[in-house]
């Protein structure tokens, strides 16, 4: 395993959460806007492996998985849709299991395993969703796939799913707005086949 | 975000420390409502108590029959475990009706227990909202309020607990312990959420400071005659506009004991002991599901946008306790209901 120290840190005046308020403070009732704001917060220490390379950094605890993963790792394969755990597209493994991204801070997974599109793939060959998705053209725009890719290769891993019911409901966390279910559907029953 | 301090606890005891030490203190489990509502402005605690370190994670048979549940056991933990199933498979049901598997796969016992209501007004800190800020008003009493409660709701807040986990313990008759500075207790559930009244800023009978630890179940299941139906806008990831959660004891065709609770239509997952008390002894056929939900709804008011949900819950009551009398329970990824 190689040690790769991330060299950027996050400033703590910036909000690491990217998420932009209109307008925080016109129409904001007065005794929400006068409550004391504070703006900095100490950084936390995190050591978690991602795709089988060690992590070690100082984070601000409002970093969350995704963040740190898109923001300071620069793995951006794995998607920033409604960053409020209604989209899946921030959906990668930790430890094994499928999770929303988004909807977590990074510092929570301190010694964790996380896989995310990017690690799926092994010595120059596709995983076989990967594969799968590309022989049944389960996409379109693509933006929700590397979420409904580590989505599927959690199912796979979760066993729970027989029929193409079960697979339509285990994997309804993640929307795909070009349409594709039938064929991601068809892919993951490719995948099931194989495996 | 607002910035916060960051903590780990290592144990129960450590955990109720850290949270003594700050008022503004929130404990995080799975972080899938408090994050969100982090995001929003809406929560802003001055420290966040990561709490994923305590042994609160097995799954355990009481003396007597029961179950103990720990407050970190993650939603599909429950609702796959072996006993959970074979026991209590109402709770299973609710459980995969509710969220989606990644959001399962986060979510805690005893953090879809103090989850917020999904009330649009209560995420938007442009508007007015008595449960986000006292004496603010109500925006969604003349406002949109089609997702909102039909019984117990006050003129302070109409809103809904979105819970599908609550509305099968409920009918459960769960137990919820907590730990806090003076000691443990036990809350029935019937006790732990509250009516709004005039103080809808407090979801729950949690004392401040107290961090729940376990849910305990009784031995009564419900195990054959069960169903966890829930209808909402689309089939699977959204919330319920109606749920019942129904467990029967039938001896041949007649009624030994019938529980259901509703969810999606009031601040807490309701019950009624008086729509039961109309199951007692009774046949069970159309005509005492109908009385039932009769009784159980006869104080219903609907708002401007949400009165179709008195007939829909009447109708979900009747199939939810149709469904439990045939043992035939609505499945959870075959949508149709039968
Ligand atoms: C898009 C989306 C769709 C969803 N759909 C559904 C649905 O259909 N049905 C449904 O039932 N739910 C649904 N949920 C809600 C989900 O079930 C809850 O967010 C989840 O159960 C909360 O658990 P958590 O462990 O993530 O809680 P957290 O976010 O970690 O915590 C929630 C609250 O509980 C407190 N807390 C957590 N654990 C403890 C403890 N042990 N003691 C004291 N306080 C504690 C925290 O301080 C916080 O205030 C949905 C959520 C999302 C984001
Ligand atoms: S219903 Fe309750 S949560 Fe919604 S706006 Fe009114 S007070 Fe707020
Ligand atoms: S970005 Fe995480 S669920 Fe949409
Ligand atoms: S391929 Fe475009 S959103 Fe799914």
């Amino acid at each position: 395993m190689t040690k790769k120290p991330s060299e950027k840190s996050s400033g703590a005046s910036k909000d690491p959460t990217r998420r932009r308020k209109v307008a925080s403070g016109a129409g904001v009732p007065s005794a929400v806007a006068a409550k004391a704001r504070p703006t900095t917060s100490d950084m936390v220490s995190v050591s978690l492996v991602v795709n089988n390379v060690h992590h070690s950094l100082a984070l601000d605890p409002r970093t969350t998985l995704l963040d740190l993963l898109r923001e300071h790792l620069d793995l951006t394969g794995t998607k920033k849709g409604c960053d409020q755990g209604q989209c899946g597209a921030c959906t990668v493994l930790v430890d094994g299991r499928r999770i929303n991204s988004c909807l977590t801070f990074a510092a929570m997974y301190d010694g964790a395993q996380i896989t995310t599109i990017e690690g799926l793939a092994r010595n120059g060959a596709l995983h076989p969703l990967q594969q799968a998705f590309i022989d049944h053209d389960a996409f379109q725009c693509g933006y929700c796939t590397p979420g409904q890719i580590c989505s599927a290769v959690g199912l796979l891993a979760e066993g729970r799913a027989k029929t193409a019911d079960e697979i339509r409901e285990l994997m309804s966390g993640n929307i795909c707005r070009c349409g594709a279910y039938t064929n991601i559907v068809a892919a993951i029953q490719q995948a099931m086949g194989q495996s | 975000m607002i910035g916060f301090q960051y903590a780990r606890a290592g144990d129960v005891t450590d955990a109720v420390r850290l949270m003594a030490g700050d008022p503004r203190a929130k404990f995080v489990a799975g972080g899938t409502n408090l994050i969100d509502l982090m995001k929003m402005d809406v929560e802003r605690p001055s420290m966040v108590i990561d709490i994923n370190r305590l042994p609160l994670k097995e799954v355990e048979e009481v003396p007597g029959g029961g179950l103990r549940i720990g407050a970190l056991v993650r939603n599909t933990d429950l609702a796959y475990n072996a006993l959970v199933e074979e026991r209590y498979p109402v709770l299973a049901s609710a459980l995969l009706a509710g969220a989606t598997q990644q959001l399962r796969n986060m979510a805690s016992t005893g953090g879809n227990l103090l989850q917020r209501t999904r009330c649009h007004y209560f995420y938007d800190t442009a508007t007015p909202c008595n449960k986000r800020e006292p004496g603010s008003g109500c925006s969604a009493i003349g406002g949109q309020n089609r997702m909102h409660a039909i019984l117990g709701a006050s003129d302070a807040c109409i809103a809904v607990h979105p819970s599908d986990m609550c509305v099968a313990m409920a009918m459960l008759e769960a137990m919820v312990r907590v730990t806090g500075a003076s000691g443990e207790r036990a809350i029935p559930f019937a006790e732990f959420h509250r009516l709004p009244g005039e103080t809808p800023e407090r979801d729950t009978n949690l004392s401040a400071g107290e961090i729940i630890t376990a849910v305990e179940l009784p031995p009564r299941g419900f195990a054959t005659n069960y169903t966890y139906l829930k209808i909402r806008d689309r089939l699977s990831y959204a919330f319920a506009l109606v749920s019942v959660a129904a467990g029967l004891e039938l001896e041949g065709g007649t009624i030994k004991e019938g529980h259901f609770a509703l969810g999606g239509i009031a601040h807490k997952p309701w019950r009624d002991p008086q729509a039961e008390a109309a199951l007692r002894g009774q046949p069970a056929n159309a005509k005492t599901f109908a009385l039932a939900a009769d009784i159980f709804l006869r104080d219903a008011e609907g708002y401007e946008h949400n009165a179709f949900k008195i007939d829909l819950a009447r109708r979900c009551i009747m199939r939810a306790l149709s469904q439990a009398a045939a043992g035939t329970p609505q499945s959870q990824s075959s949508k149709k209901i039968v």
